[in-house]
């Protein structure tokens, strides 16, 4: 039995330079559930959603210190091997960006990376992640087709097919519907609720009524600090800290 | 599209429909225990009239957290609104029902009065009332909501038919006051009953079509579908 906290966040600090962009931050992802992260702009959500696969290590100014522990291991221990990590907690991007391929290789991409060569078993995991995107019974008489010809909707719904196919654990997705329409968002967000059942999401969303909409615990982030955290319900109809009342109120700023 | 907020929906039409179940049992028991002069029918209504007033938290806390989350338009929106409006009037036809067993109680300590078929037969209409106004509503059934208004007046009607009787009585033996007044009360709470089971039909009418149908403000609408 795996614990029921896939991940979970501690005295989590990150400066950029000398910026502290996140202070002491607390978290914890419950399996199978969707986290949002919501707060305004600058305040660290997506600061925070990247610590969790260690994309902030590409930026050379930046240190941690504090624990991200996935599945009870820290991954800023010393030997950590990030590809594998990044495998485990895999992110979708506010813009979509498959690949300049077919939408066949797009999806068998990181299999091939991970070695993965035998075609029946390619194939068979490509229909499954397609499936699983919801993308299979539109798209399985054009894999053939270049990725960039599809509309935003289904090329975000590709990569997270392109994700589901290497199996992670933990989804981030980073405001995956700010360049969709409200009915292309709809299927996204429907799309997230069924996914739940297999993996795990943490949603960062500058738009509060989809993090209410979707998610099952919330947090409110402010000037790099989580004001509150708590099941979703609690946070839009009561939440404790008045600044929180205020930004879902739409009284911020 | 099927939505997963759908879902949402199904669990709050779910709840109604066990809180009007329980409303129904209640009045059906109440009523027994006064025409079958039967103690062992209290408990039964006190206990669930517990049960009714959790749910009725239950189902506000619902609605609250759908509306916050959801922020519902247009038909969702009437349905989750006359659902917290519909959850109020089950609550308080539940608490007429207590009122009638307590009437009962006091009544059954004394001789019987005369045995009033009026009572049952109210009874009876009441309660299909309830049962088919809520139907109504979470079948979207405006037809059935409609049949419902005009039983109410049958329902009037044999309010004042008892009252009558009752003041007749009062005049013949005033011994008998305090037991006709506990009668007339308890025809006055099966009255109420049916109103509230009316404004449940009202709301549904509001849910469906978009149209307010209170105070009659409207009689073609409230009387026929012209849509």
């Amino acid at each position: 039995m795996k614990p029921e906290m896939v991940i979970t966040v501690k005295d989590l600090n990150l400066y950029y330079g000398d910026f502290h962009a996140l202070k002491a931050v607390p978290m914890e992802v419950k399996r199978h559930h969707i986290t949002a992260l919501i707060g305004p702009s600058g305040c660290g959500k997506s600061t925070l959603l990247r610590t969790l696969n260690r994309m902030n290590d590409t930026i050379p100014s930046v240190r941690v210190t504090g624990t991200v522990l996935l599945d009870g291991c820290n991954i800023y221990s010393p030997g950590t091997d990030v590809c594998e990590l990044r495998k485990r907690v895999g992110m979708v991007f506010q813009r979509p960006n498959p690949f300049p391929l077919s939408i066949y290789d797009n999806v068998a991409f990181g299999l091939r990376v991970a070695g993965i060569t035998d075609r029946h078993r390619v194939e068979g995991i490509v229909e499954r992640s397609l499936k699983g995107a919801w993308l299979w019974d539109h798209l399985k008489d054009k894999l053939d087709q270049s990725a960039l010809e599809l509309p935003l909707d289904q090329q975000q719904r590709l990569c997270v097919a392109r994700l589901l196919a290497v199996e992670p654990e933990v989804i981030l997705m980073d405001e995956p519907c700010s360049a969709l329409d409200p009915l292309s968002t709809a299927r996204i967000e429907e799309l997230m609720l069924d996914l739940k059942a297999q993996y795990t999401i943490v949603i960062v969303t500058h738009n509060m009524q989809q993090a209410a909409r979707i998610s099952d615990y919330s947090g409110y982030m402010l000037l790099g600090e989580m004001i509150e955290f708590g099941v979703t319900a609690g946070i839009f109809t009561s939440p404790r800290d008045k600044r929180t009342q205020d930004y879902v109120s739409g009284r911020y700023g | 599209m099927e939505r997963h907020f759908d879902e949402n929906l199904q669990a709050l039409k779910h709840q109604l429909i066990k809180m009007s179940a329980m409303s129904e049992v209640m009045i059906s028991d109440a009523v027994k225990s006064l025409v079958e002069r039967n103690q062992a029918m209290f408990a039964p209504v006190w206990q669930r009239e517990e049960q009714v007033n959790q749910l009725q938290i239950e189902i506000d806390e619902t609605c609250l957290t759908l509306i916050a989350l959801h922020q519902p338009a247009a038909g969702d929106l009437r349905f989750i609104m006359g659902a917290a409006k519909t959850n109020a009037e089950l609550e308080r036809l539940a608490d007429e029902a207590v009122n009638i067993v307590q009437k009962s109680e006091h009544l059954l300590k004394e001789p019987p009065l005369k045995s009033f078929e009026i009572i049952p037969e109210m009874a009876v209409i009441a309660q299909g009332m309830v049962c088919d106004s809520l139907h109504s509503f979470v079948n979207r059934n405006v037809a059935l909501a409609r049949e419902v208004l005009l039983r109410d007046d049958r329902l009037d009607e044999l309010r004042n038919m008892i009252s009558a009787e009752l003041s007749a009585f009062m005049v013949r033996d005033p011994g008998s006051v305090s037991r006709a007044l506990d009668l007339l009360l308890i025809s006055r709470y099966l009255e109420r009953i049916g109103d509230h089971a009316t404004n449940i039909a009202e709301i549904t009418i509001f849910v469906v079509e978009g149209r307010d149908v209170r105070h009659h403000s409207d009689h073609k609408v409230r009387q026929a579908s012209s849509r």
